[in-house]
């Protein structure tokens, strides 16, 4: 029997997959149509502090090997979320996998301002589980006013960690931006104003344009990729953070096959969390646990864990 | 509870030029299925590479689940390939559909393939002895689909071209038109029910509130994950309380009331 379980700076996972924010709803959505219980967690969509509209329609373009999309992270605001769709989620998968198994949830949280991060935090370490982690949305590539610009300078980015470091005991993951020239000065950010963990790749900023309208597809003009393209410039970035940190990372980008969840740990990752394959095929999450326990059979782990960063050197 | 099945094409054949039927045995689906709600298909062959593609229900019965679509891009013309036996993937039931009660005469108007959620809604109504009325617009007679299948079930088809090459020559709300001034002349008693481009959904909605009757209105939109966990599909809407959100098609819809859409 091969121990899957894995701690995410403090956040214990029974199995090294969760589900990327912003393709898996609120956690309930995929009921029926997937394993819970071979989650070790699953993530939320991004919550602000008020509710938030999002942007305008079309919201996605599908390209070759992924898609494009600007959703701009609409939402109902922190307080319902707390109130109405936290305790759905554990009604609803409760029901499927008895409330024992219902996986514990990262809550992903981004806002317009400093303040704004750290209060969401406060009121989420208030909210009980499952809501068991935050993940800090600093990378967005669709909203100007939150998320994107806190990740591109090191010292506003430590800033906004730190604040919402003071808010919350619970583990704190920072989801970075993968379009950045070095990492370093980002990680080392993150390790000085304590984040627990580190998540990465958020999509990568991206366009497309109807040529026969001369007009960008999406009403907000661009957007940010993901899917099977985006996996092997995510795999390169958990390498390359892996090597300048010792805190753990939640892989993400372009996972479809348990091939691809296998190539973040060995690469340096913890955990790793199925984004847009979900709309495809809403199993790969539980086909990736599967995968990744038959792997360490295969090649004689006796712990998921003893993946990460085993690459042969 | 949504089901994924396993389903094999049972038959696949053209419904006019640049449109297919795909005919398939799905037997979970075809007995939960309800006129107006959609299913997601993973397009064979693009299983790997390609998001699902929605389709609305063109009908469901004895097992069988019929799509009607229109080839217009990489994943159509991919399943557009699909033969006769091949496995396909399908999601469902999807979505909140049309109601199967109609208190009066069912107007059912559709453009293009629009028509497709309203040929099950008109089996239900037909089934529940009503007398539904199909008005369908085109750009030419090439547009105008399935045609033969509504009068099959007894329904009064009404037609129009915007190049006159099929029934009335401009748009399909002018025989619309003409029908609800006769039925208004009657004092019977009616209800819409639309599918198709925006335009024609608007001008529907807009006769629904303008004449105080229900008007159920299927907004045609590409859901990404088809369960409401991605917002890639929203219209506004507008609550009871006059507040606007963004609802979710594949979730709250694709089938809304007239009156609670913000155009």
């Amino acid at each position: 029997m091969i121990d899957l379980t894995v701690d995410l700076g403090g956040l214990k996972m029974r199995t090294p997959v969760t589900t990327a924010s912003g393709t898996f709803g609120y956690g309930s959505e995929y009921v029926g149509s997937l394993d819970y219980t071979k989650l070790g967690a699953v993530t939320a969509k991004g919550v602000r502090l008020d509710p938030w509209p999002g942007n305008p329609m079309p919201r996605h373009a599908e390209v070759l090997g992924g898609m494009v999309n600007a959703i701009g992270l609409q939402g109902p605001g922190v307080e319902p979320f707390i109130e109405n769709y936290v305790p759905h989620y554990v009604k609803t998968v409760g029901a499927e996998v008895g409330a024992e198994n219902v996986p514990p949830m990262i809550v992903n949280i981004w806002g317009g301002s400093i303040e704004e991060y750290a209060a969401v935090a406060a009121k989420l370490s208030e909210a009980g589980a499952p809501v068991a982690a935050i993940e800090m949305n600093v990378s967005c590539p669709n909203v100007k006013a939150g998320g994107h610009t806190f990740g591109q300078d090191p010292v506003v980015l430590a800033k906004v960690v730190a604040a919402t470091r003071a808010a919350t005991k619970l583990p704190l993951i920072v989801k970075l931006a993968p379009n950045v020239p070095d990492f370093r000065p980002y990680v080392a950010a993150c390790e000085e104003s304590g984040a627990d963990a580190l998540a990465l790749i958020n999509t990568i900023p991206a366009m497309v344009i109807d040529i026969e309208t001369r007009r960008p597809v999406l009403g907000n003009r661009t957007g940010g990729l993901s899917g099977r393209c985006v996996h092997p410039a995510a795999v390169k970035a958990v390498y390359d953070v892996h090597k300048c940190t010792k805190l753990p990372i939640l892989a993400m980008g372009g996972i479809y096959e348990p091939k691809d969840a296998i190539e973040f740990l060995l690469a340096g990752a913890t955990a790793v969390a199925v984004g847009t394959a979900t709309f495809t095929d809403p199993s790969t999450a539980a086909r990736v646990c599967d995968g990744i326990a038959a792997y360490c059979e295969r090649q004689g782990f006796a712990a998921a864990r003893d993946v990460t960063g085993a690459l042969a050197s | 509870m949504v089901i994924d099945e396993e389903t094999k094409i049972a038959s696949h054949e053209d419904a006019g030029p640049g449109y297919r039927f795909l005919v398939l045995d799905a037997p979970k689906l075809a007995s939960v299925l309800t006129p107006g709600q959609f299913v997601h298909v993973r397009v064979p062959g693009l299983e790997a590479s390609a998001l699902r593609r929605p389709f609305s229900v063109f009908d469901a019965c004895e097992g069988r689940v019929t799509v009607m679509y229109k080839i217009v891009g990489r994943g159509t013309e991919a399943l557009a390939k699909a033969r006769v036996g091949e496995t396909v993937m399908v999601e469902g039931p999807l979505g909140h559909g049309f109601p199967e009660t109609c208190g009066g005469v069912p107007l059912l108007v559709g453009g293009g393939y629009g028509v497709a959620p309203l040929h099950f809604l008109a089996r239900r109504l037909v089934a529940a002895g009503k007398k539904p009325i199909l008005f369908v617009g085109g750009r030419t007679k090439d547009d105008l689909l399935a045609l033969d299948r509504f009068a099959a079930m007894g329904v009064d088809v009404r037609t129009a071209t915007n190049d006159g090459s099929a029934g009335a020559k401009g748009f399909v709300t002018e025989p619309l038109d003409d029908a609800l001034i006769e039925l208004r002349q009657k004092g019977e008693a009616f209800e819409l029910f639309t599918c198709g481009p925006d335009g024609l959904l608007k001008a529907v909605a807009m006769r629904a509130t303008g004449a105080g009757v229900p008007g159920w209105i299927s907004m045609d939109r590409h859901m990404v994950c088809g369960v409401g966990a991605c917002f890639a599909c929203i219209q506004k809407i507008r609550l009871p309380n006059g507040e606007e959100y963004n609802a979710r098609c594949c979730v709250n819809g694709p089938v809304f009331k007239a009156e609670d859409i913000v155009w």
